[in-house]
């Protein structure tokens, strides 16, 4: 059992927990992530790492309430108790094993969507605490539902908000923010690091295509044991299947194949959910995507 | 009484039990037991007992059985195996114990694996305490992966006076026993739960959701936190696929995966979380045990279900008794037949399979006969979904995290037979994780000589 040390409501929907979780905490690395069992007849649920505290032996996770294991997790208070939080899992991101001479000469971007900036601030974290400052663009629906900005803003260079109704920083789209910073403003970046809904992802590795930027994605596919045994979030990366569970959840987002990627996401959807997902499809960037999506 | 014929055992009819998940066949009552023990001859040079990886005294069992002294025979087995109940439901005994009964020759063989479990169930309902205190050693070994590799090295060690702490990485331990053979074959809530307890009853330690090469490394756990010894039983889990266009499409599964949902996460119950996804009709590839677990369950959830193997009936690889329980439950086997594309819908869904018709050419190295293209054979069906059960290979978590631990080209990991021993000190290694995807009682046997060699080794 893994105790809940604290516990915050970030935005409407959108919690923050400690976990005490000792061995989680002393071998997390930025860019993994643990699955979560909330009871005896819980699903196992893959989150993203967004912070971790070797002292305090705790592992912090950031989730949105987006179907009933989400809202379970929701209830819990602090003093309560998660039944299994297991990890770290997957690979930690590759700018840990980078050489720090090189990467200390490396611009490098981040592109947050709703939720995403959760997974996105410990690699930001961890880039500054080696003296790499990193910009970060957070994409979100309104000023209301933006999340960890103060966090961000400590760790980051410069720190960028778009949100879909224009109620706070930029109004409209993270692409059309980046391609702002790019052609107007005349940033230069080697790396654009994604993280968020499928569908953001998808758009961004579309843009920077354009510009020949090499864009790493953290891909938040359906899984069951997260170790490698089942293959249920195997995706297609540089036409090879991959198992994102154990070889990803980075990979290098001009190589991913979205279409399936998001197609087998949506596999246990319900009728309900199903249907959303393709009005997403159709909406293809005209609409907001942000924040529809959470980590399940 | 035809002492050439073998005691029958009740079992569910094929039309109940497909609507169920209860376990197929029933065991023996104390009578019926009794009236098989006797018809063992009591050999003076058994031909059963080497045959057994564990070489379980069988006469000697049999002996206290055929007497109602179900209590000594529990206490005869006990010697060799802690999972009992366990092994009498899933050894293939036809090809081990049983395959070499003297009384095999003339008629059936004596049915050792199901008086093993009559009196492994007798002792759980009759809760009889099989522990063995001995002098407490104040060494410390870790066994990595809780299948039976890890729960009978773990026991032996217990036994001799180690203090051991099993690592887990999913949420139960049991590993093949609790996410791979379903519920009507080895029930879990009774069986599996109990014959784990009673590892815990010898002082033995699980810690659940502790992924090694993850969580923690070998390296940490041996430097930082005193173990002495470790012993890797951590399986061959990692699933293959065809490679062919269309496998990863909505509704292909790999076996792991749908067994996985099904027996561990009980997605075939409503009041459980998880959920599962089986169409109308279905198709398994593959033919082995694995196999006849996947078609079965699925069976049980009420599809219509295709076995697709690409050789004949004589060549499948699955026990006689799981192939016989899997036609009975109504399970079409679609033989000399390889799938070479599965068919999408417009919305990336399965709706076919195309398969090409196979006929047996001459015999290949491993001396079955190689299966060849028929040319121009290639038909379609419709399917809805599709379960891969191809066979599983070791997964490299471990040893690409341990440096100086080696495996051979297909991954697993190099271990000598006798001892487990690998090629870092220290380190032993048994089961599937050394052998690739073989059998419960193997990796059982495989755990027990680790044991023996962990305590040669720590006692220097």
């Amino acid at each position: 059992m893994y105790k809940i040390l604290n516990k915050r409501l970030l935005a409407p929907n959108i919690y923050l927990m400690d976990i005490e979780a000792p061995r989680v905490a002393k071998s997390a690395k930025p860019g993994q992530f643990v699955i979560v069992r909330m009871d005896e007849r819980g699903e196992r649920i893959p989150l993203t790492i967004c912070d971790y505290d070797k002292e305090k032996k705790s592992v912090t996770i950031v989730f949105q309430v987006v179907g009933s294991s989400t809202k379970k997790m929701a209830a819990l208070e602090v003093g309560e108790y998660f039944m299994d939080f297991v990890g770290p899992l997957g690979q930690p991101s590759e700018l840990v094993h980078e050489d720090l001479e090189e990467l200390k000469k490396k611009k490098i971007i981040f592109i947050a969507g709703g939720v995403g900036a959760a997974p996105v601030y410990p690699q930001v974290k961890w880039l500054n605490s080696v003296g790499v400052k990193a910009d970060v663009i957070v994409g979100t629906k309104s000023k209301e539902t933006l999340i960890l900005e103060e966090e961000m803003k400590e760790v980051a260079g410069s720190m960028y908000v778009a949100t879909d109704d224009g109620s706070y920083g930029f109004k409209g789209l993270v692409t059309d923010l980046l391609k702002k910073l790019i052609d107007e403003d005349k940033k230069e970046y080697d790396l654009v690091v994604a993280i968020g809904p499928m569908i953001m992802m998808k758009f961004v590795t579309k843009l920077t295509k354009e510009y020949n930027l090499k864009t790493i994605v953290s891909l938040n596919t359906l899984m069951v044991d997260g170790t490698g045994m089942c293959g249920a979030c195997r995706v297609t990366v540089a036409g090879k299947t991959r198992f994102a569970c154990v070889e990803g959840p980075e990979f290098d987002g001009h190589e991913v194949d979205f279409e399936e990627a998001m197609r087998r996401q949506g596999m246990y959807k319900t009728e309900e959910g199903k249907k959303l997902l393709e009005d997403q499809e159709k909406a293809e960037g005209h609409k907001c995507f942000v924040g529809l999506d959470g980590e399940e | 009484m035809d002492k050439f014929k073998r005691t029958l055992s009740k079992e569910q009819s094929p039309e109940e039990r497909v609507k169920n998940f209860k376990e197929v066949s029933l065991g023996y009552t104390e009578e019926e037991a009794i009236k098989e023990a006797k018809r063992c001859l009591n050999c003076k040079n058994p031909m059963c007992v080497p045959k057994c990886p564990v070489a379980i005294n069988i006469p000697e069992f049999i002996q206290h059985l055929k007497e109602g002294n179900f209590e000594e025979a529990a206490r005869v087995i006990n010697r060799d195996s802690s999972l009992p109940a366990v092994c009498g439901r899933v050894c293939p005994q036809e090809s081990q114990c049983e395959g070499k009964c003297i009384l095999g020759i003339k008629g059936e063989p004596v049915a050792i694996g199901k008086l093993e479990r009559f009196i492994g169930d007798w002792s759980r309902e009759n809760n009889i305490d099989l522990t063995v205190k001995s002098d407490k050693k104040n060494k410390r070994v870790a066994v990595i992966g809780s299948g039976p590799a890890g729960l009978t090295c773990a026991g032996d060690l217990a036994k001799m006076g180690y203090d051991v702490t099993i690592f887990e990485a999913l949420h139960e331990a049991g590993g093949v026993l609790v996410y791979g053979i379903p519920e009507f074959r080895l029930p879990k809530e009774t069986v599996v739960k109990h014959e784990i307890e009673n590892v815990k009853k010898l002082g033995v330690k699980i810690e659940t959701d502790v992924i090694v090469g993850r969580t923690v490394t070998i390296e940490e756990l041996m430097e930082e936190e005193g173990f002495g010894a470790v012993f890797v039983g951590s399986g061959a889990g990692l699933p293959k696929f065809m490679g062919i266009p269309g496998e990863n499409l909505n509704g292909v599964f790999s076996a792991n995966e749908f067994l996985t949902r099904n027996n561990l996460m009980k997605a075939f119950r409503n009041d459980y979380d998880t959920p599962v996804k089986v169409g109308t009709k279905l198709a398994v590839v593959g033919g082995g045990n694995v196999a006849m677990d996947a078609a079965r369950t699925a069976r049980r959830l009420g599809a219509e279900v295709h076995i697709v193997y690409r050789r004949s009936e004589e060549e499948l690889p699955a026990r006689r008794e799981e192939i016989h329980h899997a036609k009975e439950e109504g399970i079409i086997f679609d033989l000399l037949t390889n799938p070479i594309e599965i068919l999408s819908d417009e919305n990336g869904w399965v709706k076919g399979m195309k398969s090409i018709k196979m006929e047996l050419g001459a015999p290949d190295e491993s001396g079955r006969r190689r299966p060849v293209e028929i040319k121009d054979s290639e038909y379609e069906i419709e399917l809805d979904t599709v379960i891969m059960a191809l066979g599983t290979s070791p997964n490299p978590l471990i040893t690409s995290t341990t440096e100086g631990l080696d495996t051979n080209k297909w991954g697993c990991i190099i271990a000598e037979d006798e001892t487990g021993k690998t090629t870092k000190e220290g380190i032993f290694a048994g089961g599937d994780a050394v052998t690739g995807a073989a059998t419960v009682i193997l990796a059982m046997g495989a755990g027990k000589k680790a044991a023996k060699a962990i305590d040669e080794f720590l006692s220097k």
